[in-house]
């Protein structure tokens, strides 16, 4: 490729690609603060505040972003890739930025949960079009022998906007005040609100980037000739040809990816969390590194789909994921089971606190005991109760909180074997955006491929850590139990995939 | 190949409504176990996005074992 051509590829890789990475990262945040936005807009005290925190929760990831697909896919065949795409951005970061500003339930009361709400919606449809506008765009850009390994720079985006979304929230939580106590006290005060407001400086140098970019050549070679498509969304779904590539698409490809995705980093991170009862920090701390070490196998494994097609790489990573999910998750169990480790008896502590409840002759009690393991392990139970005057009452189910810090050496055992579960992520992620922009026609390429990936990507991916956790209440006996979806999901797309996919790269609409 | 892509598509042309009937019946379980708003819109939204996907599926199904997908 001639240098002035190669310097082009690469502006383009970096417009797309910061924009992209800035839109995960706003639609990560508000997720990855829910307990605390829900403290600060939906009380659970009040039972319509707390509808409209569910609704805020599924409805923005399951229903708005394929709408959003659909809305922003239409304008992005019919007026073009670069406006569409600034549009989201535009939507995306002013939605972020607003839920910054906006006052708590307790200072205006419903206006702060409906506003919330509404402006969680407008991040879910935003995030609807900015994916497939950005690897379209990138894509028309590539030369034909290249487009995995370009568009792999787009595919980074979603793992990292989770990477800098998880940093910037584990800064700002320890850096407001030189007590860690006292500064995450502040955090959950008012701090929480500290990510969403930077993402306007992120938001703001993205779309001065942006809009020096001129618009994609295919898309600007189709207006020329007034073959643009009239109405994108009946020629996508309305044609059987397109509307079996799209099906194709969803089943046999993004359906499998979404469930890797979502299970290598938001299920292994809850998992950890609230099964292997690890500590706050260690458990974001565990897929931060997994992430870092990760990512460059996103552009390895795109550029390597040049070469031997997109197929057997994404359906690898699914059938890999769908045999060694059980004993990778097992394995995070039996590293923090303090069971099986060796206790130093003699360092245990143990401080019990009796506080009185007014105007009653009882009283809460909280017994918070330290154990100490010869690995160096720190296990914390902080078990509270009631201490009734009638000594025939006792508190029925005890609140108790357990928390486990890792010694360095099972802590990076850890983080490899989330680290195995994101080279899967790397391998179904990394050449799908290529996949997908080469099965459709650049006419209706927008409006296609972005309706199965957020299908496959928000709806399979993002009902995962839902559904695993309501298996794993159904089978209590079983912690792996929630694994089940995901692996049938990907067995499922592998079959499919393997049947009905054609391993050579598809040049139909070059 | 093309005869077994065709004879799995009848498995996914029934994969649709069998999806459909397990999709209403935890639905309804649910929401019988755990009855309150929050649970019929949780159901609700997962009803109402899963039928169209169904639906797909065995439009899938159908395309298939009319051999659309054969090389």
């Amino acid at each position: 490729m001639p240098m002035k051509k190669e310097n082009k590829i690469w502006q383009v890789i970096t417009a797309s690609s910061l924009g992209t990475l800035i839109e995960w990262y706003d639609f990560y945040i508000f997720g990855s603060l829910a307990t605390v936005i829900a403290s600060q807009f939906f009380p659970k005290t009040n039972p319509t505040a707390a509808l409209l925190s569910t609704l805020a929760t599924f409805a923005a990831g399951f229903i708005v972003r394929p709408f959003g697909a659909l809305v922003f896919g239409r304008l992005g065949d019919l007026v073009g890739r670069k406006y569409t795409f600034l549009l989201t951005l535009i939507l995306m970061g002013g939605s972020t930025f607003a839920i910054g500003l906006v006052p708590s339930y307790e200072s205006i009361g419903f206006a702060a949960p409906i506003i919330v709400l509404t402006l969680r919606l407008l991040q879910g449809l935003a995030l609807g079009g900015e994916y497939g506008g950005a690897a379209t765009y990138v894509a028309e850009h590539a030369p034909a022998g290249r487009r995995g390994y370009y568009t792999s720079w787009i595919q980074t985006t979603a793992t990292l906007g989770l990477f800098v979304s998880l940093s910037v929230i584990l800064f700002t939580r320890h850096s407001l005040d030189i007590d860690p106590a006292i500064s995450i006290a502040k955090f959950n005060a008012w701090g929480w609100r500290i990510p969403f407001l930077f993402s306007i400086v992120l938001v703001g140098v993205s779309i001065y980037i942006r809009l020096k970019m001129q618009e994609s050549p295919l898309f600007s070679k189709l207006k020329s000739e007034g073959a643009i498509s009239v109405n994108p969304l009946k020629e996508s779904f309305g044609n059987k040809e397109n509307l079996k590539m799209v099906l194709l698409a969803l089943f046999g490809a993004t359906m499998g990816q979404g469930v890797v995705w979502y299970t290598g980093q938001f299920y292994a991170q809850s998992f950890i969390e609230n099964v292997c009862k690890i500590d706050f920090d260690q458990s974001r701390t565990i897929l931060i590194w997994a992430i870092l070490f990760g990512t460059p196998l996103f552009v390895v494994f795109g550029s390597w789909s040049d070469k031997i097609g997109r197929k057997w790489i994404m359906l690898a990573g699914m059938f890999l994921a769908v045999i060694t999910y059980k004993p990778l998750f097992k394995g995070l169990l039996e590293l923090s089971d303090t069971e099986t480790k060796t206790e130093v008896v003699a360092a245990a502590t143990i401080k019990i606190d009796s506080v009185a409840i007014p105007n009653a002759q009882n009283f809460v009690r909280t017994i918070a005991s330290k154990n100490f393991f010869t690995d160096g392990t720190e296990l914390s139970t902080i078990t509270t109760d009631t201490l009734y005057a009638n000594p025939v009452q006792t508190t029925v189910k005890p609140v108790v909180k357990i928390s486990k810090v890792l010694a360095n050496g099972v802590y990076w055992k850890m983080v490899l074997i989330v680290f195995i579960m994101i080279v899967y992520v790397t391998m179904v992620y990394g050449p799908i955006a290529a996949f997908l922009v080469e099965l459709f026609p650049t006419k209706i390429r927008y409006t296609s491929m972005s309706l199965p990936y957020h299908i496959g990507n928000g709806v399979f991916g993002g009902l995962t850590p839902f559904i695993a956790t309501l298996l794993t209440t159904m089978y209590t006996a079983d912690a792996l139990a929630g694994l089940q979806y995901p692996i049938i999901v990907a067995a499922v797309s592998v079959i499919i995939g393997t049947l009905y996919l054609d391993s050579k790269i598809n040049t139909k609409h070059d | 190949m093309n005869q077994i892509k065709k004879l799995a598509g009848i498995i996914w042309l029934l994969l649709g409504p069998a999806s459909i009937y397990f999709i209403l019946r935890a639905a309804m379980h649910e929401i019988a176990t755990k009855p309150g708003i929050d649970t019929v819109i949780q159901w609700g939204v997962f009803v109402v996005i899963f039928i169209p996907i169904a639906i797909g599926m065995s439009i899938f199904g159908f395309y298939a074992t009319k051999g659309e997908y054969n090389h």
